[in-house]
């Protein structure tokens, strides 16, 4: 397919993402669903991108577009890849599935030399509302599971993951949040509004 | 492209067979395994397709234990389909329309390439046991004798299913440069104890049957069809899954309202396993089977390479598209899983899907959507990068 038949057209968060990747750079996608993160990187970057995904419906849609992935299990495969192998691996809106985040998030950079992480901020003023008011584990547009039948079972907030990184000693070069319109905020100069308000975040990394 | 030697095969019922046949090895004789230097052997080939001026679109197909070069087209010998008929071809998969498919019998085979059916020029009577013992790197050395002669510097891409697979990925490990993209088909990195088991039971099943004659049996003008059958019978049960034997035969009788209290084929299973085995010797020889399956116990491409199968890919710059099936017990999803944890562990470029199938091994060979839309998806994508033109839509 040529690129200009592609859609140009991800997702806000995934644009974020990408914009965050410098062409031409090696790119290892963990948990990348349809591909169509890869795919843009791949055709829009010209990177050499690669990722692991669990599901077969997924790993097949991605294979069946030219795309080169795995099917696997992030918290199980990552250890088969090789030191600093990648410029920078992706884990999108995927860290709050995994069964160990932390080892995770040491293992993305292990593998590259810069991570990319993004997940769904737990402390957004709905969902803090949604518990005070209702008393009972907060459902939104972005995480319509019930507590029983969610993936999600390591939720953090954004002040979190930046305890986290300091805790394990890893440097945030940038770190974006994003609201329900669309508007980013720097959670460096902002992190308390950010983390009230940012409905998601995205966070570049690197030891 | 014609011949460039006027040989002609035969098949094992001694028909003159249709495609190529060119010998190998007549400078430089192949090296084996086990020692021995092939010099001046035959290879017969098939192919579909036009090479391009730049013969840049070759798929090297390779074929598994009972298969043959005859790939696409109405087998010579049963007058069957061949045995890739639904993948290979114009606008299918492996798109004649824009690739050259080539497919040789393997060494050790016997539809006219050097096997222990062929005569041995020593003595001008068949090798029968006298043919060296061979191995997949051996089978694998003969392709790329034969990319040599039709002066195809790199293939696109090597494809194969179960041992066709095995040399998928020992000729991407022996030859990373003359492969662009590698795309192993349930297959492994190295035979199981089980599927070593299965294969002992058929080979000897054929040395039981007296007909073998310490397998001389071709200069005694005899053939081991009973034994041959046996071991074709044991073998296709895995080839299938519980769950395709029970939807195909469950436990339905065959032309018979009761069971007859005998030994007959009552059951429509048995029936069929009989037609399978009846059908298979039709076309196939015995020695040639205990010399292949020989090859497949002895693969363990780790073992090539000190233990560790990552080392078989360092640095490899071929694409691989490594392809399961979930129903397959023979080549499990698990053992696909091992070639892709160790092509991880060098970086190398790798897709890996497992296909939904109750098919069992075989489906492989089957009309299975899936499979074929995600194998169109990584040919495309591997195309593109290679700068070959796109499929017409």
């Amino acid at each position: 397919m040529a690129a200009d038949a592609r859609r140009k057209d991800i997702r806000v968060d995934l644009q974020i993402i990408a914009d965050m990747i410098e062409p031409g750079s090696r790119v290892l996608d963990v948990g990348c669903a349809d591909g169509a993160l890869l795919d843009y990187l791949v055709h829009f970057k010209q990177v050499d991108g690669r990722g692991i995904e669990l599901t077969w419906e997924g790993v097949n849609a991605c294979v069946g577009s030219g795309l080169s992935v795995i099917q696997g299990d992030a918290d199980t495969d990552l250890k088969d890849y090789p030191d600093q192998a990648f410029d920078y691996v992706v884990l999108s809106q995927t860290l709050q599935t995994m069964h160990a985040p932390r080892t995770a998030v040491e293992e993305l950079l292990r593998i590259g030399r810069r991570a990319i992480v993004s997940f769904p901020n737990f402390a957004h003023w709905r969902l803090r509302l949604y518990l005070l008011l209702h008393g009972r584990m907060p459902m939104s547009e972005t995480l319509p599971y019930q507590w029983y039948d969610t993936p999600n079972i390591h939720f953090c907030t954004i002040k979190d993951f930046v305890a986290l990184c300091e805790e394990v000693g890893i440097t945030i070069e940038r770190s974006i949040s994003l609201d329900h319109n669309g508007t980013q905020r720097r959670i460096r100069t902002a992190l308390f509004s950010a983390n009230l308000f940012g409905e998601q975040a995205v966070f570049l990394l690197r030891r | 492209m014609t011949p460039t030697q006027p040989h002609i095969a035969s098949s094992p019922n001694g028909r003159q067979l249709p495609g190529h046949r060119v010998m190998l090895g007549r400078e430089r004789p192949l090296r084996l395994d086990c020692g021995v230097e092939l010099a001046d052997f035959p290879v017969a080939y098939q192919t579909y397709g036009r090479l391009n001026a730049e013969r840049s679109n070759a798929i090297l197909v390779c074929h598994a234990l009972t298969g043959d070069q005859f790939v696409a087209e109405p087998h010579p010998v049963t007058g069957g389909p061949g045995w890739w008929d639904l993948m290979v071809g114009p606008g299918k998969p492996l798109d004649t329309d824009r690739f050259f498919v080539l497919c040789a019998n393997i060494l050790g085979g016997c539809m006219g390439t050097a096997g222990p059916r062929e005569d041995d020029p020593a003595t001008g009577r068949p090798w029968g046991l006298h043919f060296p013992v061979i191995t997949i790197a051996d089978m694998v050395r003969a392709q790329a004798m034969l990319l040599d002669h039709l002066g195809i510097e790199q293939v696109f891409m090597v494809i194969g299913g179960s041992m066709g697979g095995m040399q998928v990925l020992d000729l991407a490990a022996t030859y990373p440069h003359r492969v662009f993209a590698a795309v192993p088909i349930a297959a492994a990195a190295h035979h199981s104890a089980q599927n070593i088991a299965f294969h002992e039971v058929g080979r000897q099943a054929i040395m039981a049957d007296p007909d073998w004659c310490g397998g001389d049996y071709l200069s005694e003008g005899r053939h081991p069809h009973r034994g041959l059958a046996v071991a074709r019978m044991a073998a296709h049960i895995t080839y299938l899954s519980e769950g395709a034997l029970h939807r195909k035969f469950g436990r339905r009788l065959q032309d018979r309202d009761v069971v007859t209290f005998g030994f007959d084929a009552d059951f429509q299973v048995e029936s069929y396993l009989r037609h399978q085995g009846h059908a298979f010797v039709q076309r196939f020889d015995a020695n040639s089977y205990l010399y292949i399956t020989r090859a497949m116990d002895y693969f363990d491409m780790a073992a090539a390479y000190g233990g560790v199968l990552a080392d078989a890919f360092r640095d490899t710059p071929v694409r691989f598209c490594v392809i399961s099936f979930t129903s397959d017990w023979l080549y499990p999803t698990a053992e696909s899983r091992q070639i892709v944890h160790a092509l991880n562990a060098v970086a190398a470029n790798v897709s890996f899907a497992e296909i939904v199938s109750d098919s069992g091994h075989d489906a492989f060979l089957l009309d299975e959507p899936e499979f074929h839309r995600v194998l169109r998806g990584f040919i495309n994508g591997a195309a593109e990068h290679r700068g070959l033109p796109r499929a017409a839509s």
